[in-house]
């Protein structure tokens, strides 16, 4: 499986650690929203096709990346840096498909 | 007055390095194997939107115009740059104190200057199989096209990080930690074997 690292360009999932589902919204740390905790650390999509992920290029440049993944083909049809501060760095884009 | 002595550098290669010919060069010697041993290893750090300040700081201190774009970088033979991470450069001198030399210059509201000289170890293969022995290693694709000269790249072996620069056109240095030289340098004379490989 390769991902196409915003910064690196494609390169080889090993190169990558998985951060976890990218759909979870984490409460302020001082939120004592029960509701919201518990759907936090345990409400999942599980979707039987394209999943949002959080990967971190831990083997390369480190930057944190949104990925769309299939979980079915592992087809991946888009990433992005996760955070926007360095977005003028991005040269490796890959769209989402229409 | 007391006499201040220089410390001596030493080389973690030292046990491993055997200048000479080695492997199968009998057909000639396809790649050359040497450790550069820069004064100074730098790594700078822009804080979010600052990214051409620091450019230009590296281009007013070390005199190199880095090129726009991810892993653009510049090598001349004495000095060398590249982009290794969003906002993240590694700068590399023949001499020692290019640390003090950015100190002034990288300042708090730009981002960080972090010295790696001693942290380190600089590698150089050349050769028209430079190519060819490099991807034994990485996972990463090293034709001219892809992988321009000057141009820097973040990858790893075995799990254990390096970052590459090409700095000709069969000339690639390697920046792999200290405390893992020693075994990537006996790694790669292993894998220059086939090839016939010089150290110098
Ligand atoms: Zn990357």
């Amino acid at each position: 499986m390769l991902i196409t690292c915003p910064y690196c360009g494609p390169r080889d999932v090993i190169e990558f650690t998985y951060q976890g589902d990218g759909n979870r919204e984490r409460p302020q740390p001082a939120s004592q929203d029960i509701d919201a905790w518990n759907a936090y650390v345990y409400d999942r999509l599980n979707p039987a096709g394209d999943h949002n992920e959080i990967w971190q290029h831990s083997g390369g440049c480190r930057a944190h990346v949104r990925v769309v993944r299939n979980t079915l083909t592992h087809d991946i049809s888009s990433t992005a840096f996760a955070h926007g501060g360095h977005k003028s760095a991005a040269r490796h884009r890959t769209e989402a498909k229409s | 007055m007391v006499e201040r002595q220089l410390p001596v550098r030493l080389s973690p290669l030292e046990p491993e390095y055997h200048p000479g010919s080695h492997g199968n060069f009998e057909q000639g010697v396809d790649v050359i194997l040497s450790e550069t041993r820069p004064g100074s290893i730098l790594q700078l750090a822009a804080w979010p939107g600052e990214e051409k300040r620091l450019m230009s700081a590296i281009y007013k201190v070390a005199g190199l115009a880095l090129p726009d774009g991810a892993g653009g970088g510049v090598a001349n033979g004495v000095r060398a740059a590249f982009g290794f991470a969003p906002g993240k450069f590694t700068v590399v001198d023949e001499a020692e104190g290019l640390a003090a030399a950015f100190c002034g210059v990288v300042t708090p509201d730009v981002g960080t200057v972090t010295d790696l000289s001693h942290g380190r170890t600089a590698i150089r293969i050349a050769g028209p199989k430079a190519e060819w022995v490099l991807a034994k290693f990485f996972a990463i694709d090293f034709a001219l096209t892809a992988f321009p000269v000057g141009a820097g790249r973040s990858t790893t072996h075995h799990d254990v990080f390096a970052q590459i620069q090409r700095s000709g056109g069969d000339q690639f240095d390697i920046y792999v930690f200290r405390s893992f030289a020693r075994s990537f340098w006996k790694a790669l004379c292993h894998a220059s074997e086939e090839v016939g490989y010089e150290v110098q």
